[in-house]
């Protein structure tokens, strides 16, 4: 009890998470103890959940939440119920067995490792999904299994079965989950919260709801699709291609049992109407008839588990939906006794499979004298999937019966659920016994592969742990798990418990003689089962994985077509169709003039304002007029960058003024250096008619952004500008409040926008590296280039504006907090001036002069930038507070220091960094062969 | 008086950058213009400085101080690219 003192349940997923990455670590230790770690996390998990189960038992629910976006409603929330504690025993205790035995399974050449981390993650995702309280966090954990499932399904890749079976299922699954997010929001939405506590407190309002069907059914695909219910239950015989740990996991305790946990968990507020009766009752029903009749024919061993486990998720499902209370009790008892009588018969199959080399029921035949022991675990754990007597099987299914007689579902047609129930079970008897007789006796072995011997001892434990709790539970029922069920069914029910007996004998009465004709009529199905078999054959089989890649085909063709319709490598559609869709979005809100209408009087024009506009406008459409003669539309580009860096200065914004200067230079080398690749003409791709058209869209995208444009000059304007421009000084210590907005009060936006300058960076570089292109002999008019490189009047003159260039940034620098400046102009200043040494000198001569690697630059810039935010934590302050002091320093006088600085110059490296190592790829990949047009 | 001559210089400044531009517009030779753009960038620089100068502040200085150094290696970049199409070897 000590140990929930200081643990809470976000432990649990915490450490299952850590522990993924332990089976990694520790697979150089060799097998045993790599099985050994990989066993502790879900152990300890097990061990708190045990220490918490005297409380849960006397009734409490034990909730726990962090706040996690609390602004948009997002919290972090554990819930720990009865149906909680009975899952999270299942899933822990189950999978603790499965590793054991994987341990075997796994032959010493497979990655073991690989194998426990997919396995943990499962494992973690399970549990998450039943600890969640609140039902965003369900659904994301719900699609972890999904994706976790995939991973083990498919842990044979190189086997083709196992990769189609794992996207089957996962496609399967995923869709599902889809379908159970838009019914979780739609839910939340009725109810007012994702919190499961307030959702569950609401139950009628969503009943009543007009939403209400449309909930329900997309919630039950949720939860069909994951429980392989009809029409759904395809993929789940073909994920047999799993390793047989995974089937034994996946299919008894776990990712099937999730869609049934789904609808126990929502029972309270979807159960009650006549629609969910309908849907639910029906759709196990089918499901249990089929999976139990298909698993009669199927000769592979673990075909005729995968069908059983359909009929028995079907059967499940079917006592969900009836309208009893004792039925949903019946249904979580049986939740129990199928996850540990199908894990044991699934290890079973596996150790048959692995001591013999074959799984077919043709070729296993008379194992009874190789392998008795295992036979004798074998068929106790099939007796208790027939239903027989004295096993944990016989008892759920006699409440089962029993319940199937109460009801009224289906009007005067109720009578026909207890009469196909009984046949469910005579098909249930058969296929059961046909696994016993088939395999073990029979005959003899037909051309077995090896020679069947009996498994490793430790192989056998996980299988007899589960074959005692097999005979304990059925033998005691009540005092194995009758308390446990207790708590499950009342956090299901969220009521007092009607009364019901766990016991073995009830005297003579129906249900008890169902289970005879069940009994007899399974006997009997099975020993003329060559009759059926013969009418079967019949029947053309199809392959559901056929027909499923099928389908997968003709919605990836059509999916292409479309995706060839509207991207189609052509950049004048892509900017034409997105300009469109910002004139719709945009344009709509301005139909209301009045927006647009001029609340400010206009402020004076004077002369050399409008000279300064008229050159931009002048300049900008002669780029358009010129832009099939690049060069030309080039200069007259840099005029309108010219004149709107004027403007910035002329508005009082010295800041971006100087920003736009030096991006504008850097944009001017970089199209240079694209333009000598590039054709040196270009012909007129666009027809008349198209020319109109863009013409159009380009009018009707200005006149909207002028709109909004004069729009937004001519309010009133109440902006934060105030609340900077007081602040500045006081909280981040810099008069400049361009500046301090930058590395202190969204600072954080900085930090990931030199991020992602970084990351675009190193991006260019990896795409640059090893490209070849064709480079042109000569320029536009056929005339050869110059044979002088590097003229010496631009080398002379550049090499002294070096350091005058290196001064006016280290200046402007330092003073960026104070006055224009910063990080970022200084970077940019300093890239310009390197630029121009590479332009003048030419990238041979300047790699052994400047030896800077431009990759660590960025990762420099970016690491100091990021560690002087988190410096601020150990102040005690937020994450990029700023620190600032004043020193009194001889000579100079009092200066300011300010953390910020070292931001910035975090920000300055990356940028330096980012800056040439773009152009300088881009400058090298001329560097090394050049044509020479001579020769 | 200040003003006036700065109001008067200012405008002449003006209608040196409408000759620039017409010359940068028509050319003929590419050389033209890139001569006409690196003359609109040191009429550029003279308006700023005029602007600072009508303003009485020392503020705007560094910003001609850098167009004067990035308009230079702008013009750098376009004359070596006459000269050799690529204008980092």
């Amino acid at each position: 009890m000590e140990l929930s003192e200081f643990m809470s349940l976000f432990w649990i997923t915490a450490i299952m998470l850590l522990g993924v990455t332990v089976p990694l670590v520790t697979e150089r230790f060799g097998r045993t103890a790599n099985t050994v770690f990989t066993m502790l996390p879900p152990a300890i998990a097990l061990a708190y959940i045990a220490s918490l189960i005297p409380t849960v038992l006397a009734g409490n629910v034990i909730t726990e939440s962090l706040e996690w976006i609390p602004a948009v409603g997002l919290t972090l929330s554990m819930r720990l119920d009865g149906l909680a504690l009975m899952f999270a025993i299942l899933i822990l205790g189950i999978g603790l067995l499965i590793i054991l035995y994987a341990r075997y399974y796994l032959s010493e050449r497979e990655a073991a490792g690989r194998f426990f981390a997919y396995l943990l993650l499962f494992m973690t995702a399970m549990l998450s999904i039943v600890l969640s309280n609140n039902v965003l966090q369900l659904w994301m954990a719900w699609e972890v299994t999904s994706i976790s499932s995939f991973l083990l399904i498919s842990f044979w890749s190189s086997k083709s079965e196992s990769r189609k079976g794992a996207r089957m299922a996962l496609t399967v699954t995923g869709a599902g989950g889809l379908a159970l997010l838009a019914g979780l929001l739609i839910i939340a939405d009725i109810a007012g919260s994702y919190e499961l506590g307030a959702i569950l407190a609401s139950g009628d309002a969503i009943r009543d709801h007009a939403l209400y069907p449309i909930a329900l059914i997309l919630v039950l695909l949720g939860a069909f699709t994951k429980s392989a219910q009809f029409p759904f239950h395809f993929w789940l015989p073909h994920a047999m291609a799993a390793p047989t740990p995974v089937s034994a996991y996946l299919h008894s305790a776990t990712m099937v049992k999730a869609g049934i946990f789904l609808l126990a968990r929502f029972y309270p507020i979807l159960s009650g109407t006549e629609l969910w009766f309908l849907i639910v009752t029906m759709t196990g029903l089918i499901t249990l008839l089929l999976g139990a009749y298909v698993a009669l024919f199927k000769h592979d061993l673990k075909g005729l588990l995968a069908y059983s486990t359909v009929s028995h998720l079907g059967l499940i499902v079917l006592l969900l939906g009836l309208d009893t209370e004792l039925a949903t009790v019946a249904a979580l008892f049986h939740i129990m006794n199928h996850a540990v009588f199908k894990a044991s018969l699934f290890m079973a199959a596996g150790i048959i499979d692995h001591e013999s080399g074959t799984r077919d029921m043709r070729k296993l035949n008379g194992l009874w004298r190789y392998m008795p022991y295992t036979a004798t675990l074998a068929m106790v754990a099939a007796a208790s999937m027939a239903g027989v007597p004295l096993f944990n099987g016989f008892l759920s299914k006699e409440m089962f019966f029993a319940e199937s007689l109460h009801q009224e579902t289906l009007g005067f047609l109720s009578w026909m659920i207890p009469v196909l129930a009984t046949l469910a079970g005579v098909f249930a008897v058969a296929y059961s016994l046909r696994f016993i007789h088939d395999v073990f006796f029979n005959g003899e072995p037909v051309n077995l592969p090896k020679i069947p011997h009996e498994p490793p001892r430790y192989m056998k434990i996980p299988v007899e742990v589960l074959v005692a709790l097999c005979l304990l539970v059925g033998i005691f029922p009540a005092f194995m798990i009758g308390s446990l069920l207790e708590a499950a069914a009342t956090s299901v029910l969220m009521k007092e418990l009607p009364y019901y007996s766990l016991a073995i004998w009830h005297g003579f009465n129906i249900p008890l003689l169902m289970s005879v004709i069940a009994i007899v009529g399974g006997v009997l199905v099975y020993t003329y089962r060559r009759h059926l078999y013969s009418f079967q054959a019949q029947f053309k089989e199809t392959d559901a994985k056929l027909v499923f890649e099928g389908v997968m085909q003709k919605i990836v063709a059509f999916s292409a077509k479309f995706d060839e319709g509207l991207n189609n490598g052509s950049l004048q559609r892509y900017v034409a169709l997105l300009l469109l869709f910002t004139i719709v979005i945009t344009a709509i809100p301005l139909i209301n003039l009045d927006v647009a209408a001029a609340h400010l009087p206009d402020q004076p024009v004077t002369f050399v304002e409008i000279v300064a506009g008229v050159i931009l406008c002048l300049s900008a459409i002669a780029t358009v007029i010129y832009h099939r003669k690049r060069m030309i539309a080039l200069i007259t580009l840099s005029v309108v960058g010219l004149i709107v860096s004027v403007a910035f200065a002329r508005f009082s914004a010295p800041d971006l003024a100087l920003t736009q200067l030096a991006v504008e230079v850097v944009t001017v080398i970089l199209l240079m250096l694209a333009l000598y690749f590039l054709p040196q003409k270009t012909i007129a791709e666009s027809s008349p008619s198209r020319v109109v058209r863009d013409l159009g869209i380009a009018a009707a995208v200005g006149g909207v952004v002028a709109t909004i444009n004069y729009a937004f000059i001519t309010q009133p304007l109440d902006s934060i500008s105030e609340f900077f421009l007081a602040n500045s000084k006081t909280g981040g210590g810099g008069t400049n409040a361009v500046n301090v907005i930058l590395v202190d009060f969204r600072g954080l936006d900085t930090l990931g926008e030199i991020l992602v300058l970084g990351i675009a960076a190193f991006g260019i570089f990896k795409l640059l590296t090893g490209v070849k292109l064709a480079m042109p002999t000569a320029n536009y008019k056929g005339i050869p280039w110059s044979e002088d490189r590097h003229p010496p009047i631009l080398t002379v003159i550049s090499q002294s504006l070096l350091p005058l260039a290196l001064l006016v940034s280290f200046y402007i620098f330092l003073r960026g907090h104070n006055m224009p400046g910063g990080g970022f102009i200084a970077g940019l200043i300093t890239s310009v001036a390197l630029i121009q040494q590479y332009i003048a000198h030419g990238v041979d001569w300047i790699k052994p002069r400047l030896k800077v690697n431009y990759q660590s630059l960025i990762a420099w810039g970016v690491l100091i930038a990021t560690f002087t935010g988190i410096g601020s934590w150990f102040f005690g302050r937020p994450f990029m507070t700023t620190w600032f002091d004043y020193f009194d320093i001889p000579f100079i006088g009092e200066i300011e220091l300010a953390s910020a600085l070292v931001f910035d110059l975090g920000v300055y490296l990356t940028v330096v960094g980012a800056t040439l190592l773009i152009l300088a790829s881009l400058g090298k990949l001329t560097s090394v062969h050049r044509p020479v047009a001579e020769e | 008086m200040l003003d006036i001559s700065v109001i008067l210089v200012a405008i002449m400044l003006c209608i040196a950058l409408v000759f620039n531009l017409w010359r940068l517009l028509i050319g003929p030779h590419i050389v033209d213009r890139i001569l006409a753009l690196d003359t609109m960038y040191i009429n550029s620089i003279a308006l700023i400085l005029l602007y600072g100068i009508y303003n009485r502040t020392p503020l705007y200085f560094e910003a001609a101080l850098l167009i004067a150094m990035l308009g230079f290696v702008s013009s750098v970049a376009f004359g070596k690219y006459l000269l050799r199409g690529d204008i980092i070897e």
